[in-house]
């Protein structure tokens, strides 16, 4: 399994795409091909090497669905 | 995609554990808020959850809840609620602050709360120095209702009742509500912000904080007004409300704290109902 510095609480996220707006590294994205138990479209990270945990994501969210990161020095070496 | 996250209970074998940079505020309930996707009064609620907790204060506040889109906020944070009628939240809180001196007291507020049918006790409480902290969160509409025009909403926005767009001339002008009160000296701090991007939302947490911190070293009102948005009330996308809100929203309603009496002690909160102890009083 890949490591992730997000962590989506994916069943609390209404699809707004505030966090997809705000992300600097455009690496959260809606999966179009899931709806949650709300009835949207949840966010996910589609690209876990990419994102800086800058944590952008988490201060814009109006649901708090996103828990962040910072990669251990292993997985920053890598 | 599958992707693994190391917890703090599960640190990947062997590695050096990761470092937490952001998590959900504990005092902020695990459960889906009924607000629409995109609306502001999540941010704010979480901004006052992680302030309140770096503050120490969850097991000492008592917070009045308003009528509005806010109404379930005793729901999504875990602090004591008092619900208050509409408009009257300062009210309440101001009977709180009297039988409870020790208490931290909260209110939170809309602008269809606050600024309309709540105008007159927000404005003798703050003459009046009540040691309260508001929060108000402008969002320039009734939202709860359908998006009917509010004393906040700005010259030309369409709602469901100014379908034309608000007239100055038929229905007046937006209220600055927060410079009005700032000018009581009976206010300590009055500061505004947004919830419009980033920055400005850690602007706003430390306008909230700087607030709590007033109250604590008892000064007198404090209030701190949140710009919002109300995607669906404006008839927008979430991503075109916030660029309203950056634009027109902001222009109408300048950012920054527009008063900082710092922590003077207010002789008006000490004015309560005679104690007890002195029956001559």
């Amino acid at each position: 399994m890949p490591w992730a510095p997000i962590v989506i609480a994916e069943d609390h996220c209404k699809g707004c795409e505030l966090c997809v707006t705000a992300c600097p590294k455009h690496v959260l994205a809606l999966d179009r091909s899931r709806i949650n138990v709300l009835g949207y479209h949840p966010v996910e990270l589609t690209d876990a090497a990419a994102c800086t945990s800058c944590a952008f994501c988490a201060r814009v969210c109006p649901d708090a669905v996103f828990t962040v990161w910072a990669a251990p020095r292993e997985e920053l070496q890598r | 995609m599958t992707l693994h996250t190391p917890g703090p209970e599960s640190p990947a074998p062997g590695a050096s554990a990761a470092r937490l940079i952001y998590a959900r505020p504990e005092v902020l309930r695990d459960r889906s808020t009924h607000y629409c996707p995109g609306c502001g009064h999540g941010v704010v609620h979480r901004l006052l959850a992680e302030v309140l907790t770096e503050l120490d204060l969850p097991a000492h506040t008592i917070a009045v809840a308003p009528v509005g889109c806010a109404v379930f906020a005793y729901d999504y944070l875990d602090i004591d609620f008092v619900e208050a009628p509409h408009g009257r939240a300062p009210a309440v809180a101001t009977g709180i602050r009297r039988v409870r001196p020790e208490a931290f007291v909260l209110t939170y507020q809309g602008d269809g709360d606050l600024a309309a049918i709540g105008t007159a006790e927000i404005v003798h409480a703050a003459a009046r120095g009540e040691r309260i902290t508001a929060i108000f969160v402008n969002n320039g509409i009734y939202g709860m209702t359908g998006g009917q025009m509010a004393p906040t909403t700005l010259l030309g926005q369409k709602t469901t009742s100014s379908p034309f767009g608000r007239d100055a001339a038929l229905m007046g002008y937006p209220i600055r509500i927060t410079e009005m009160l700032a000018q009581l000296p009976g206010v300590t701090y009055a500061a505004r912000g947004t919830i419009a991007d980033v920055g400005s939302i850690g602007k706003l947490k430390a306008m909230i904080k700087r607030a709590c911190q007033v109250q604590m070293e008892g000064g007198g009102f404090a209030i701190v007004e949140a710009l919002s948005n109300c995607p669906v009330g404006w008839g927008m996308t979430p991503q075109q409300s916030i660029e309203h809100l950056k634009g027109p929203v902001v222009e109408a309603y300048p950012l920054g704290v527009i008063v900082d009496r710092g922590a003077v002690a207010q002789p008006t909160h000490d004015l309560g109902c005679p104690s007890p102890a002195h029956p001559e009083a």
